[in-house]
């Protein structure tokens, strides 16, 4: 099994992602990450969706997904053609005797301080979805009260752009 | 009500090619627009015209073409059958939606057009669902319009409220929530370019009801926008060179022939093709009639309960030639068992499709109707570059396993009359013209092994899904869509039973199909596995109607009830008498209960879990395969 981003390009209609998500499900592929949202094209969204398959499956998946008329395009995108990140939400016991344990550890990710009380912090980190790991796992002795995560967005590097010829045409 | 003037193709084309220029395939977009108008029918230009949306409706229906629609009324879709009144559709009233759905298929199978359901929200909505699978399944271009509860009220459990598009999204191509009249024509024309183009499916229109009240300005044809649907239709010229190849070099090639080739209309090219290559020809339950039963290059249907040659032919080739074909399970087997030695060519225009169980060599995206008769041409320059090969060796040990292993029967030692003598004088009485609509189960498999079929879309039935009910409806529509010829409903007594009150539907329609009713008086296939598999332990496969019970219900009184011609054949004497009788009564349907024997077994049969290799002729005898090597 392996992890698999894909960016599916599609129009922004009511139900798309019921279309998408249900897709996955009754197709027995599983989702790792998903995460949706409009696109520098107006009446477009991408779906960016990790998913863990053997490499015969993934090309099932993509081709099944192409197959939804809502679809525009799906790119795989590849970790070192591609930028990655997530984007995490995480609550932290810390009281005065802690915080600035909790703050330094936060520092050293360049994630930040979002909210304080007299025994919480929220800290918002974004980064490789390794990265997110590493944070919680220095926070995880201060005790982690709640953890909120988005699932990974996704770009292909370079200057191209996903919708430059899937649009075009139309 | 005025009709406008058709749009030229020419003009089209012309004015696409000037917007085109910039393009650089500005020349194949005029070739496309010369060939097709996404918009259905003839393209009459209606100018903005007031009406409701349900006028809309009715009105994009009449422009789309559409001539015959099966529905029933309910709350939601009441203000779209007010307008229905007033207009030139044909619509027939079913006694069950389901009725309708399979009735839309049947008349879609043998037109090729798409075939059109209604219903009402909530139940009658969801009446439809098992059709609309039926058709997802076997790939039957239909358009399924359902009544909503108002758009203000969706959410909120209204009375006779269900979320149809939710529930019918694995079991569509697409599907459309209408709650805004303006979009009707637009939606309409979208759901029928979906339905009938690249690879046929069910599409589902919701309409709101308030959808339907509202005012709106109609006009036609509307601009067609999907941007995520673009469906190849042309193969590949380097694969199908590869695919040229490999055929010039196989020693064992197989055309493995799939239902696409019918719904493609590309049989006529198969059967040049074929002839050129002079390669055996499997046609799979969906493709029955894609390619003559009598030609001399046919060696049957492949699949659990296919020809021993067919289904050699493919376990001993070295190269399917896949035409439209999906590779199913009924037709595999044990995949991993599946034709060990073959290379496969693949040819079909869903590339989901392509190495989706079987993984392809050679594999070509396209339609069959553009793609067979473009490899003939390759095909043959290949052979004249390279000679025909000679598959003399193959057709003997073919040929020997078609003679030795031909389809029959053993005469039930109950006295009763045997199914597949029915159903094969049925056959022979009709005649090839005729179109042959089964249900499902042991006489689904005798009507596609013992009639003979000489042209595509004479053989309906429910593949993929295997839905019992289907062969009444499905007839009917059959017969709507092809009045001039003979239908026979070849049914079994449990599928009967589960869609007969389209009887009354047929009746007063002047609809006269014929049925014949297989009556072993249980559910015969099932009972068959419980024969061979479960020790002979019957749990609920009893349905008492047919000889020595208490006929519950009794079919002829029945169909007589119905207002049909009621017949009972008993004695195997009586049989081309009785199917002679039902063919000379043209004025209403007939029914005819043929009382047969409930021991009667489907053969050959490939047990399910295991090898095609452990293909069985009759109970436990499977064929010496040692003997023809």
């Amino acid at each position: 099994m392996s992890r698999h981003t894909l960016s599916v390009l599609v129009e922004d209609k009511p139900g798309v992602l019921t279309r998408v998500s249900g897709l996955f499900a009754r197709r027995a592929f599983n989702i790792n990450s998903l995460a949706v949202g409009p696109t520098e094209v107006p009446g477009t969204s991408r779906i960016t969706v990790v998913v863990e398959a053997e490499g015969d499956l993934i090309e099932q998946v993509t081709k099944q997904l192409n197959k939804l008329i809502n679809v525009i395009k799906i790119v795989e995108l590849t970790s070192d053609a591609s930028v990655q990140r997530d984007h995490i939400l995480v609550k932290v016991r810390a009281d005065a005797a802690t915080r600035l344990q909790v703050t330094q550890a936060a520092d050293l990710f360049r994630a930040s301080v979002v909210d304080v009380s007299t025994d919480s912090l929220v800290i918002e980190a974004t980064g490789h979805p390794e990265k997110i790991t590493a944070l919680l796992s220095v926070l995880e002795p201060f005790g982690i009260r709640e953890i909120v995560q988005s699932g990974t967005l996704a770009v292909g590097r370079g200057p191209r752009s996903m919708s430059d010829r899937a649009l075009r045409s139309a | 009500m005025s009709k406008g003037s058709p749009i030229s193709p020419t003009l089209l084309a012309a004015k696409s090619a000037k917007n085109a220029e910039k393009s650089e395939r500005a020349v194949a977009a005029a070739d496309e627009a010369v060939s097709l108008s996404p918009v259905l029918g003839p393209n009459n230009v209606v100018p903005p015209t007031e009406m409701t949306g349900s006028q809309s409706l009715v009105r994009s229906l009449e422009e789309l073409g559409v001539k015959d629609v099966f529905g029933l009324p309910g709350g939601a879709i009441l203000p779209t059958y007010d307008p229905l009144m007033a207009s030139s559709l044909n619509h027939i009233l079913v006694r069950h939606e389901q009725g309708a759905g399979h009735a839309a298929q049947g008349y879609a199978m043998v037109t090729g057009e798409v075939g059109v359901c209604i219903a009402t929200s909530g139940p009658g909505a969801t009446n439809l669902v098992t059709a609309i699978m039926d058709a997802h399944m076997d790939s039957v271009p239909m358009v399924a319009i359902t009544g909503q509860v108002s758009s203000a009220v969706i959410g909120s459990d209204a009375f006779q409220e269900a979320d149809i598009v939710g529930i019918t999204l694995p079991i569509t191509k697409h599907s459309f929530l209408v709650t805004n009249a303006d979009d009707i024509p637009r939606v309409m024309a979208e759901a029928f370019h979906l339905a009938s183009t690249g690879r046929p499916g069910p599409v589902l229109v919701d309409v709101a009801k308030d959808a339907q009240v509202s005012k709106t300005l109609f006009s036609w044809p509307p601009r067609i926008d999907i941007p995520g649907y673009r469906p190849v239709l042309r193969g590949h010229s380097k694969q199908l060179r590869e695919a040229a190849k490999l055929i010039s070099a196989a020693k064992k090639p197989v055309f493995y022939v799939g239902g696409g080739v019918v719904k493609a209309h590309a049989c006529e090219e198969l059967k040049e093709l074929a002839e050129l290559s002079g390669a055996p020809v499997v046609t799979t339950l969906m493709a029955k009639g894609a390619f003559p039963d009598s030609h001399p290059q046919h060696v049957g249907m492949p699949g659990m309960h296919g020809n021993v040659s067919a289904v050699t032919a493919l376990q001993q080739s070295d190269l399917l030639i896949t035409l439209g074909a999906r590779f199913d399970d009924r037709v595999t087997g044990v995949l991993s068992s599946f034709a060990p030695h073959a290379k496969v060519i693949h040819a079909d225009i869903d590339p989901a499709e392509i190495s989706k169980n079987r993984v392809a060599d050679v594999p070509i995206v396209g339609s069959v109707k553009e793609i067979i008769p473009e490899l003939t041409e390759v095909l043959a320059a290949q052979f004249e570059a390279t000679g025909k090969p000679d598959l003399g060796a193959w057709w003997a040990f073919l040929g020997n396993l078609r003679d030795t292993y031909p389809l029959g029967w053993t005469e039930p030692e109950d006295g009763l009359i045997a199914p597949q003598r029915v159903i094969k004088r049925i056959g022979e009485l009709t005649g090839p013209e005729g179109i042959y609509v089964a249900g499902v189960g042991q006489h689904q498999m005798w009507a596609a092994q013992f009639v003979k079929y000489e042209r595509p879309h004479a053989w309906l039935n429910s593949g993929g899904a295997g839905t019992m009910g289907y062969s009444v409806p499905a007839a009917m529509g059959a017969k709507v869509g092809n009045p001039d010829r003979v239908v026979w409903a070849i049914d079994g007594d449990g599928c009967f039973q589960m869609t007969n009150q389209e009887l009354a539907t047929c009746a007063l329609n002047n609809i006269p199909i014929k049925v014949a009713i297989i009556n072993n008086s249980s559910l015969g296939m099932v009972r068959q596995w419980q024969t061979l598999f479960y020790e002979g332990r019957y749990s609920n496969t009893d349905l008492n109607t047919g000889h020595d019970t208490v006929r519950i219900p009794d079919f002829v009184k029945l169909a007589d009830a119905y207002g049909c011609a009621a017949l009972r054949c008993e004695r195997e004497e009586d049989i081309d008498a009785t199917i002679q009788k039902a063919l000379e009564i043209n004025d209403r349907p007939v029914v005819i209960d043929f009382v047969v024997s409930p021991n009667s077994m489907v053969w050959p049969m490939v047990p399910a879990g295991v090898s095609n290799d452990q293909i069985q002729v009759a109970r436990n005898m499977t064929p010496e395969w040692e003997e023809e090597d």
